[in-house]
Order: C-alpha cells, then sequence, then structure tokens
C-alpha cells in the first residue's frame, strides 16, 4: 500500500529530479499500466462473458486461467506474419502502429492520483478528444492496405461511425467542462464534490454511449461485426500485427474507462480507499459495463447507427449543453442537490420522449 | 464534378462465419445496398441419392441422418415412413409414440439452434447461442439414452424404432418437459421485446404470403408469412390426429415472425409430448420385418413436418432389395429459392440476418 501513497507524494510540482527524470517515471509507470491493465482486462472480459454465457471461460492456464492473456501472446507473437501479394504493404504495416500510438497517447494525461499523470495539460480533455479522434486513420489505413472487400467495408464503416460520434462525444463532454470550470483532466476531478455522473446524468449516457461507438463495442461494432463481415479491417492481419490491433482494441477500452471515470465518476476520489485503488475499482466497473452490454444484446445496422448518432444522440447532447448552461449560470450553487434530481427527473423525461418519437433507421431501399 | 461509381461484387461464404455451412451468396453491393443477390450451392454435395439406390432400405437410415444433422430423427421418420407406405407395414402403437415424442424434441433441439444462430447472426455475442445450447444438451442427452448417438441417431426402423427406451428416460422426459416453458420465457424476456433486435428484424426480409406459396415454401418459413399450413395438421401422420396443439402463424412473414413462431413452436411442441408421454401405451415397439425387404413394385411418397419445413422421401421400388429411385423434397432448399426476393434492396447486415431467419442447413440443401 505504501507504493500507492509514495509515488504521489513524490510528484509534488517540486518533484527532485526534474522534468525529464518526471517524463521518464511516467511513460514507464503508464507503458506498465496499459500493459498489465490490457492482460486484465482480457482475462476479465473472458471470464465475465464466460459467466454471462452460461460456461466456465477459461479456466486452464494457471489459477483461474489467469495467466490466458500470456498463452495468448505467445501464441500470436509466433505466428506467422502475412502480408497479402496485392496490398499496400507500406500501409499495412504502418497502419497499427498508427492506431496504437493514438490509443496510448490518451494516457499522459489520465490522473492516477491528485497530481500524478504525465502532463497536466490545460487543456486535457480537448487534448484526449483531439488523440482520440487519430485512430479512425489507422483503421482505414488497415482496411485499405489490405487489399480486401470485407477489410474495405469495414473502414468505410469505421470512417462513417467514428465522424459521426465524434460530435456527441464532445458535446457531452463540454457539460462536465461548464461545470468544473476547467479542461485539465486534474481539476476536473478535483471539482468532483459529488461524481458529476448524478448532476450530469443525461451527458454520462450520451458519453458512453458515443464512446462505445468510437470504441466499436457492441451494439455499434460494425467494422468488425463478425457475423457479417468477418473481422473487418483487420481480417487480413496475422501474428504480432493482428496483436496490436487486440491491443488497440482493449487499450481504448481501457481510455474509454478512464476517461468516464475522470469525467464522471470523480476520478481517483474516494473515502478509505488509496486513490490509486478507488481509480481502479472504478475502471473495472465502467469496463464491466461495456462487456456486459456486448454480451447482452445485439448488433445495430449500419443506417440504424448513423440516424442513431445523428437523431438521437446529438439533439440530446445539444439540449444538455443548453441545459447545463443555463444551471451554471442562473442557479446558485446552494441548489445542487435541486439541480440533481431536476437533471435526473430531465433524462427520465427526454429519454422516454426520444424512446416515443425516434425510430431507427430506414427500412428497404429500391433497386 | 459527377464520381464514376460501380456496384461492388462480394462473395459471402463458402468460408464465413455465418453461412451455416457451406453456402455462398455472390452480392452485387452499392456501397452497402444489395442490388443483386446469386446463391451458389454444391459444396457440400455427396450424392446421397445416388448411393441411396445401391443399399438396401434398411442400410438407407443412416443416410437420412446426415441431410439435416441438426434433425436426424425427423429424417428417420420421414424416410421410415416412405418405406413402410411403400411395403404396407403396420406399426405398433407404442412405436407411434415414441416417434412424435423423438420427433418433437427433435424439433425444439433443430428451432433453438435455428433461433440462437439467428441472433448471432444478428450480432448477440454468442450469448442467445450458447443459452439455447444449455438446453438443447439436454435433449442430446435424452437422445443419448435411448440409442447412445447424440447427433446421427439412426433409431428409427422400418416397422417401429430399434429399441425401447429404457428405465430412467421418462423421469428425465418429464423432469425436462416441465422446466421448458420457463426457459421459454427467459428467451421471451431477454428477447422478445428487444429494441435492437426489434430493429433489426421487424419489417426485413419479407416474404409475401403469395410468393410464399409460389414457391412452395413450407415450415416456419410459410408459417411465419400468415399460412396456416402444417402437415401434421394437413395430412395427419402417425398418431398426429390424437394430439392436440396449435400451429402458430405470424402475420407479415418479416424475420421477427420468422423468429416468433418458431419459440411458439417450441411451446407446441412440449404440448405434444406431454400428451404422447400420457397417452404412451405399453407394448411391443417394433414390427419383425425381413433383412432384405423386397417392396412390391410402386412408388411411394412419405412426408413429415420436420422442424425447418415439409420433409418428403419419394421412393420408387423395382422389387429389388434397394429403391429404385430415392427422392429427397428438401425442405430448405426449396425455402431458399426466396432468398433473392427477400434480400434485394437491403442491408449487407439484413443478407445475413435473413439468411439467418430462414434458418437452413446445408447438409439438407446440397445433399
Amino acid at each position: 500500500m505504501a507504493i500507492f501513497n509514495y509515488y504521489p507524494q513524490t510528484l509534488s510540482p517540486d518533484w527532485p529530479g526534474g522534468y525529464w527524470l518526471h517524463w521518464g517515471v511516467f511513460v514507464v509507470i503508464i507503458l506498465a499500466f496499459v500493459m498489465a491493465m490490457i492482460m486484465g482486462f482480457i482475462w476479465f472480459e473472458r471470464r465475465g462473458l464466460g459467466r454471462f454465457q452460461v460456461r466456465l471461460g477459461p479456466n486452464r492456464a494457471g489459477p483461474f486461467g489467469l495467466l490466458q492473456p500470456v498463452a495468448d501472446a505467445i501464441k500470436v507473437l509466433i505466428k506467422e506474419d502475412i502480408i497479402p501479394a496485392k496490398g499496400d504493404k507500406l500501409v499495412h504495416w504502418l497502419a497499427p502502429v498508427v492506431a496504437f500510438v493514438p490509443a496510448l497517447m490518451i494516457f499522459a494525461v489520465v490522473p492516477f492520483h491528485d497530481g500524478a499523470l504525465l502532463a497536466d495539460l490545460n487543456i486535457g480533455i480537448l487534448y484526449v478528444v483531439a488523440v482520440s479522434s487519430v485512430g479512425v486513420v489507422g483503421i482505414f489505413m488497415a482496411g485499405w492496405g489490405s487489399n480486401n472487400k470485407y477489410s474495405l467495408i469495414g473502414a468505410m464503416r469505421a470512417v462513417a461511425q467514428m465522424v459521426s460520434y465524434e460530435i456527441p462525444l464532445a458535446l457531452s463532454i463540454i457539460g462536465v467542462v461548464l461545470i468544473a470550470g476547467s479542461l485539465s483532466m486534474n481539476s476536473i476531478v478535483e471539482a468532483q464534490n459529488i461524481p458529476f455522473i448524478l448532476l450530469q446524468p443525461l451527458g454520462f449516457i450520451i458519453y458512453f454511449l458515443a464512446a462505445c461507438a468510437e470504441i466499436n463495442r457492441t451494439p455499434f461494432d460494425l467494422l468488425e461485426a463478425e457475423s457479417e463481415i468477418v473481422a473487418g479491417f483487420h481480417i487480413e492481419y496475422s501474428g504480432m500485427k493482428f496483436a496490436m490491433f487486440y491491443l488497440v482494441e482493449y487499450c481504448e477500452v481501457l481510455a474509454i474507462s478512464a476517461i468516464i471515470t475522470t469525467l464522471f465518476l470523480g476520478g481517483w476520489r474516494g473515502p478509505l480507499l488509496p486513490p490509486f485503488l478507488w481509480f481502479l475499482i472504478k475502471v473495472f466497473g465502467v469496463f464491466f459495463l461495456i462487456f456486459w452490454v456486448r454480451s447482452t444484446i445485439p448488433r445495430l445496422r449500419i443506417d440504424q447507427v448513423m440516424a442513431f448518432a445523428w437523431k438521437c444522440l446529438l439533439p440530446l447532447a445539444l439540449i444538455n449543453l443548453v441545459i447545463t448552461g443555463i444551471e451554471v449560470i442562473a442557479l446558485p450553487p446552494a441548489l445542487l442537490w435541486t439541480v440533481m434530481f431536476l437533471n435526473l427527473a430531465i433524462v427520465v423525461l427526454l429519454i422516454l420522449l426520444w424512446s416515443k418519437f425516434f425510430r431507427l433507421g430506414g427500412g428497404r431501399v429500391e433497386v | 464534378m459527377a464520381l464514376k461509381t460501380e456496384p461492388f461484387v462480394i462473395n459471402v461464404g463458402p468460408q464465413h462465419p455465418s453461412t451455416h455451412g457451406v453456402f455462398r451468396m455472390r452480392l452485387t453491393l452499392d456501397g452497402e445496398v444489395i442490388i443483386d443477390m446469386e446463391p451458389v450451392l454444391g459444396y457440400l454435395h455427396r450424392g446421397i441419392e445416388k448411393l441411396a439406390e445401391g443399399r438396401t432400405y434398411t442400410q438407407n437410415i443412416p443416410f437420412t441422418d446426415r441431410l439435416d444433422y441438426l434433425a436426424s430423427m425427423s429424417n428417420n421418420l420421414a424416410y421410415v415412413l416412405a418405406v413402410e407406405k411403400l411395403a404396407g407395414i403396420p406399426v405398433p402403437e407404442r412405436a407411434e409414440y415414441l416417434r412424435v415424442i423423438m420427433a418433437e424434441l427433435q424439433r425444439i433441439a433443430s428451432h433453438l439452434i435455428g433461433v440462437g444462430a439467428f441472433l448471432n447472426d444478428c450480432g448477440a455475442f454468442m450469448t442467445p447461442f450458447l443459452y439455447m445450447f444449455r438446453e438443447r444438451e439436454k435433449i442430446l442427452d435424452l437422445f443419448e439414452m435411448v440409442c447412445g448417438q447424440r447427433l446421427t441417431y439412426n433409431y428409427m426402423r422400418i416397422g417401429g424404432v430399434s429399441h425401447d427406451i429404457p428405465d430412467e428416460f421418462l423421469p428425465a422426459l418429464d423432469k425436462f418437459v416441465s422446466r421448458m416453458p420457463g426457459f421459454i420465457d427467459e428467451y421471451d424476456q431477454l428477447l422478445a421485446q428487444n429494441e435492437i433486435l426489434l430493429a433489426r428484424a421487424k419489417g426485413v426480409g419479407i416474404l409475401p404470403k403469395k410468393l410464399a406459396i409460389n414457391i412452395s415454401a413450407s415450415g416456419p418459413v410459410l408459417r411465419a408469412s400468415g399460412v396456416k399450413w402444417d402437415i401434421r395438421k394437413a395430412d395427419p401422420y402417425s398418431v398426429y390426429d390424437r394430439l392436440e396443439f396449435d400451429i402458430p402463424t405470424g402475420s407479415v412473414g418479416d424475420c421477427y415472425d420468422r423468429y416468433w413462431v418458431r419459440i411458439q413452436e417450441i411451446r407446441q411442441s412440449v404440448r405434444i409430448i406431454r400428451q404422447a408421454v400420457e397417452q404412451l401405451p405399453p407394448g411391443e415397439v417394433r414390427t419383425e420385418v425381413p433383412h432384405l425387404l423386397h417392396p412390391p413394385v410402386g412408388e411411394a411418397y412419405g412426408h413429415i413436418e420436420a422442424p425447418k419445413g415439409e420433409l418428403g422421401f419419394y421412393l420408387v421400388s423395382d422389387n429389388s432389395i434397394a429403391p429404385y429411385r430415392f427422392h429427397v423434397r428438401a425442405p430448405t432448399l426449396i425455402n431458399l429459392t426466396a432468398l433473392r426476393d427477400m434480400m434485394i434492396g437491403w442491408k449487407v447486415a439484413d443478407a445475413v440476418a435473413i439468411f439467418g431467419s430462414i434458418d437452413i442447413c446445408l447438409a439438407e440443401v446440397d445433399r
């Protein structure tokens, strides 16, 4: 436990060793954290999915199957690396890297503890939005470079879907920023005397759904849609390059879980337990929610996904923004609890209204 | 400047996760919309019809197991009915009831796979599929008790069934029958009102009543289009005229109706099994039939309501020990002929869902 308290204390602004040591230590911490967490997530998801699907899940490698991700990693490392003969070799080679780097870069601004982050940018959340949208380039490169029709369909879907969901995603964050009064991730956590999910329930729902679409999780996993386009953009990848895409997928889930934790669930703040542990618990909680959804519901169709972004999430995000703006300007801070219940009521009302009038997607096209 | 566009041809199958075997669809796409579709059959052709002409009537029973391997009992039944008709062989009453029990258990097992696979095609990540496998497993246990096999049963014989049921069969069947309605309710809770399933299946892939009759569709595909036609009622075989059950019919003929009809048929099958067990008489299970059967010169058509539709065996005898002609009316092949009409104008994702909703087994289509 001592280590959880030791590091943050030493990482105060006048930390001995200066800028470069801080930078070096945190790069190692982030890489180790991300890799360890991805292993943990893979194990957690596979075991959890097993439970949801009335089976056991992996339980052979190590106690409770804990070594399964290691076994998977070794297997994938020793597989042959195949590049399609007519593929664009450079693009095909570069795509996993282009997809992986932005996913990793997000962690630069995720606070694990008060002040314990690589760079406390004053535009932290803006940086997250900007960096995370680069990932789609990697996915499109993979789809294009593979010279495969399924990959291309997957890549086209990826571009359409991700560009659309960026908008409600960014808009739903603005509500949080308005209340916190800062774009810095650390300041947002510090501003959360009560978790923002209570003040921004609609913002949370929109962010969660849009983020699921951003990271291609069911019901928006159209770009890999196993039953339709087999594996989508990474159908032609094998060996370590495939493993990179696998890592990207979990790295993005981890990033989104961390950001939801930071923005809406109070980040590292919590009673009794050390802050880093609170952060981990919340991240795993969000991830549990994400794969619970995955194991429960079917996939949407591409037109339904697009309609959902533009006709449902976008108007709701705008309404949320207006309401939050009015509340921040007009209501005194003393009325916090009133605002909470008011917002909850608004969410219920809006969702009922939309579910009554909103219909998913079009039907048959005359050809 | 107008961009030049051209249709995009994509081969779905023969190796594809959701073609239920080795079916191949040649889809011509305009973006995501299907403008043409050409089914390519025959990857699993084993020449069973020709092979059967070189074997005795009894030796042909195992071949029928390998037609629709998800409903071997039904195939056995249809074939032995045809031979009994051809040779005029009586069947003991107990055997008739056992046949009905097995055929209805088989219907439940087959529909569970059909519905589960359809939902898998809609993108529900394995969960419904595995839930349904849980119950199918219990049916396979029952079959294993009776005949020692779990997939290719070879249980029916000309003039009866191969063995009488063991003592532990009826209690186990009773337990299954009493628990099954609860499981069906569970599926209904999970699926029937699922917003995404409704969006994906309602109104998708409509097979109009008139077209369904014109292509001579049968089984749940026909009944979902609103035609009340079931061989068990229209031309009762075995002891179905002594049992009470309803024929569930859909109204629109879309994917959802086909799903719904299957679920309702499971309920009806449970009802039939209950009655059959109550009425099960003691006595012989098999009429003595010579090993080398020489049916009189003539022809016979035995047909039953198999899980996937009207399964018929057309046999011509020239008074030798082997059939002169052995023809299978495979319901899924005939149901498949409507595929193109159902698919045109829908999207790639719908193609997979529509295809899944027909519930085919390639071993039967290609024979």
